[in-house]
C-alpha cells in the first residue's frame, strides 16, 4: 500500500482535507414524518488519501457525498475543506473554495453537456484561468489518456465510448487543479475490462496532482483494492472505519461481515493461477 | 458452493432441454447491417446450471432473447443457425407457434423487474393471468398463486401489492413466480441479480439455487459477473464481440483459460493489482473500449 492509513501513529504527518463532523441529515417525507439518511456521521479524508465509503443503495453514502461537495447542506454538524468551514460560509468564498473539490459522477453522459464539445466542455472549466488555451485543453486530456488529445478534442459526448466520456469528466475535474475528487460510483456503469483503466487513471492522477479521494461505492473488491482506508456505512450511520484489508479481511461489525461474505468471490483462484 | 467432478455426467446422455448451433443474428439499420451473434453454438441439458458471460456489446442478451423469439421484429433476424428446444426445431417459428414454447418449457426472468411487471396491477392477479395461460391443467388458480409466492419465499399478503410497493429484491421474486408459473423446465435468467444490492443478490441466488434442485429446473444464466458465475454455474460459455470464444466446465476454464479475453477478464474481475500496483487491464486486441 502506498497510501499511510491515517491510524493513530501516523495521524501527526497526515493533514486532514475534508472533515466531515457529526453530520446529520433529514429528508421529508411525503405524508409526514422524517427520514434520517445521514445519522451524526463523522469522517476525515487526509491530503492525499484514498479512502472508500461503501454500502447498500439506501445507506445515505451518496447523501453524504453531496453534503461534503456542498451541494446539499446538513440539518447538523459541519464540513471542513482544507481548514475552511464549508457550512455557512458566503456564496462567493464557497465558490472559490469548491473549485478544489471536484465531483466525478457515475453516469458521465449525464453530466457533460450533449450540445458542447470536449473542447468547449473543458474551456467551461477553465474559463477562471488566466491564458488558460488549447495548449491546456491537449495536455488535460492527454493526463486522463485521451491520446492524441487531437482526435478527442473536437468531438461532442455522443461519439465518444462510456469509458471515454468517463475519461473527459475527469478531464473537466481536474482542470480545476482540485485537492480532492468526491467520486459517487464511478465505475459501475463501467464493463470490468475499462474498470482497470480507469481505476489507473485515478491512482496516476493522484500520483501527479497529489488529489485525495473519496470513492463512494458499493463494490467490495474495488474499495479493497483501491482505497487504503475505508468507511461502511448502513442506514445513515458509519459502523466501522479502518484500513481497507483489515476491515474488509477481518470485519468487526455484523453488518460490514454479511457485507463481505455477500460478495461472489472468484474462490480460490489466485490471480497466479489464472494467469 | 457444489461443483461436481464431471459436470452433467448423468445428464450427458438426456438430449438437450435447449441447443443452438451456429447461430447467427444480423442487425438491420438504415444504412448498415451489424452482425450482433455469430456462429454460436450453446447447449443445455435437463437440470444444468450453464452461464453465458460476457461484457457490454458482447451479444449474450441478443442469444437470450433469439432463444425465446423475442428478438426485435425486422431490425433482427437469424441469418444463419438452428435454435432447438426440447427437440423441437424452433428457428422459423410464427409469433404464435413461439407463444406455445415461451413460459414453458423455457421462461425467463430480467434484470429488471419492473418493466416487466403491470404497474396498476396487483401482484396476485398478474401472477394469475401466468398460470392461467400458460398451466391449464391447474383447475384452483388462486391456490397455485399461494404456492408460487411461498415458493419464491413471499409473504402471502404480496397478492395484494402494486409492484411499486416492492423492494427490488422482492420485485424479483414477483418475476420468477410469474415464471415459475408456466412450470418451465429452463429458466433463462438475463442478469437477474445485476441491480441489486449484494445481500440481495445473495438472497436470490440462493433462492434460485434452491428452486432448481427442488423443481429439477436447468437455468441458463446471462451475465457479466464472474464471481457469481464461479458460484452459480457447472458449465460456462465465454461471449466476446459477437462470438463464443471459450466454453467448457466453470472450474476448468476458470482455473486455465486457454483465451487471452478469458484470463483478462478474470483477472481483472478480481480486481487484481500488480507487483507495481497497478490495475490489470484488458488491451489491445481483446480490449472492449472502442476508439
Amino acid at each position: 500500500m502506498e497510501n499511510i492509513p491515517s491510524t493513530s501513529a501516523s495521524a501527526g504527518a497526515a493533514q486532514p482535507i475534508l472533515v466531515i463532523d457529526s453530520v446529520s441529515k433529514n429528508f421529508r417525507i411525503a405524508g409526514g414524518g422524517t427520514f434520517a439518511a445521514v445519522k451524526s456521521v463523522s469522517l476525515t479524508v487526509n491530503a492525499g488519501e484514498i479512502v472508500a465509503l461503501v454500502g447498500e443503495s439506501g445507506s445515505g453514502k451518496s447523501t453524504l457525498g453531496r453534503i461534503a461537495l456542498g451541494l446539499m447542506q446538513p440539518d447538523e454538524g459541519s464540513v471542513t475543506f482544507d481548514g475552511t468551514r464549508l457550512t455557512g460560509l458566503p456564496a462567493e468564498a464557497f465558490r472559490t473554495l469548491r473549485t478544489r473539490m471536484q465531483p466525478i459522477f457515475q453516469d458521465p453522459t449525464a453530466s457533460l453537456n450533449p450540445r458542447k464539445t470536449v473542447r468547449e466542455l473543458l474551456m467551461q472549466a477553465l474559463w477562471k484561468q488566466p491564458g488558460a488555451g488549447a495548449a491546456r485543453c491537449t495536455q488535460l486530456l492527454e493526463d486522463v489518456g485521451l491520446r492524441p488529445a487531437a482526435r478527442f478534442i473536437d468531438r461532442y459526448p455522443h461519439e465518444l465510448s462510456g469509458g471515454q466520456r468517463q475519461r473527459v469528466s475527469i478531464a473537466r475535474s481536474l482542470a480545476m487543479e482540485p485537492r480532492l475528487i468526491i467520486a459517487d460510483e464511478p465505475l459501475s456503469g463501467a464493463d470490468v475490462s475499462i474498470r482497470g483503466q480507469v481505476l489507473n487513471l485515478m491512482l496516476d492522477i493522484q500520483k501527479k496532482h497529489d488529489v485525495a479521494y473519496l470513492m463512494i461505492t458499493h463494490d467490495i473488491s474495488i474499495a479493497r483494492a483501491f482505497a487504503s482506508r475505508v468507511a461502511v456505512m448502513m442506514k445513515g450511520e458509519l459502523v466501522e472505519v479502518g484500513p481497507a484489508e483489515e476491515v474488509l479481511s477481518n470485519p468487526q461489525h455484523a453488518y460490514t461481515k454479511r457485507l463481505v461474505a455477500a460478495v461472489p468471490l472468484l474462490g480460490g483462484l489466485t490471480p497466479a493461477s489464472a494467469a | 458452493m457444489t461443483h461436481t467432478d464431471n459436470p452433467g455426467r448423468e445428464s450427458q446422455a438426456a438430449p438437450p432441454l435447449l441447443q443452438t448451433e451456429g447461430l447467427r443474428v444480423d442487425y438491420r439499420t438504415r444504412n448498415s447491417t451489424v452482425t450482433a451473434v455469430q456462429d454460436v453454438s450453446i447447449i443445455v441439458r435437463p437440470g444444468e446450471s450453464v452461464a453465458l458471460v460476457g461484457e457490454s456489446g458482447s451479444g449474450k442478451s441478443t442469444v437470450a432473447r433469439a432463444m425465446l423469439g423475442l428478438l426485435p421484429d425486422r431490425i433482427a433476424r437469424i441469418t444463419s443457425g438452428r435454435i432447438h428446444l426440447n427437440g423441437r426445431d424452433v428457428t422459423d417459428f410464427t409469433p404464435t407457434q413461439w407463444e406455445s414454447v415461451r413460459g414453458h418449457p423455457v421462461a425467463m426472468v430480467f434484470q429488471d423487474p419492473l418493466s416487466y411487471l403491470n404497474p396498476v396491477m396487483r401482484v396476485g392477479r398478474q401472477i394469475a393471468e401466468s398460470v392461467k395461460r400458460h398451466d391449464k391443467a391447474t383447475r384452483d388458480v388462486p391456490a397455485r398463486v399461494a404456492e408460487l409466492l411461498e415458493l419464491v419465499r413471499l409473504p402471502a399478503s404480496t397478492i395484494r401489492s402494486y409492484p411499486h410497493e416492492l423492494s427490488g429484491g422482492m420485485r424479483q421474486r414477483v418475476l420468477l413466480a410469474i415464471a415459475l408459473g408456466c412450470r418451465p423446465r429452463l429458466l433463462i435468467a438475463d442478469e437477474p441479480t445485476t441491480a441489486l444490492d449484494v445481500t440481495t443478490q445473495a438472497e436470490i441466488l440462493a433462492l434460485l439455487r434452491d428452486l432448481r434442485q427442488r423443481l429439477g429446473m436447468a437455468m441458463l444464466l446471462i451475465s457479466h459477473d464472474l464471481g457469481v458465475v464461479w458460484e452459480e454455474c457447472e458449465r460456462v460459455y465465454v461471449m466476446f464481440r459477437s462470438r463464443i470464444v471459450e466454453s467448457g466446465a466453470t472450474q476448468e476454464v476458470f482455473a486455465r483459460p486457454t483465451h487471452p479475453y478469458t484470463s483478462g477478464l478474470i483477472l481483472a474481475a478480481q480486481a487484481a493489482r500488480d507487483s507495481n500496483g497497478r490495475f490489470v487491464t484488458i488491451e489491445g486486441e481483446y480490449s472492449t473500449a472502442q476508439d
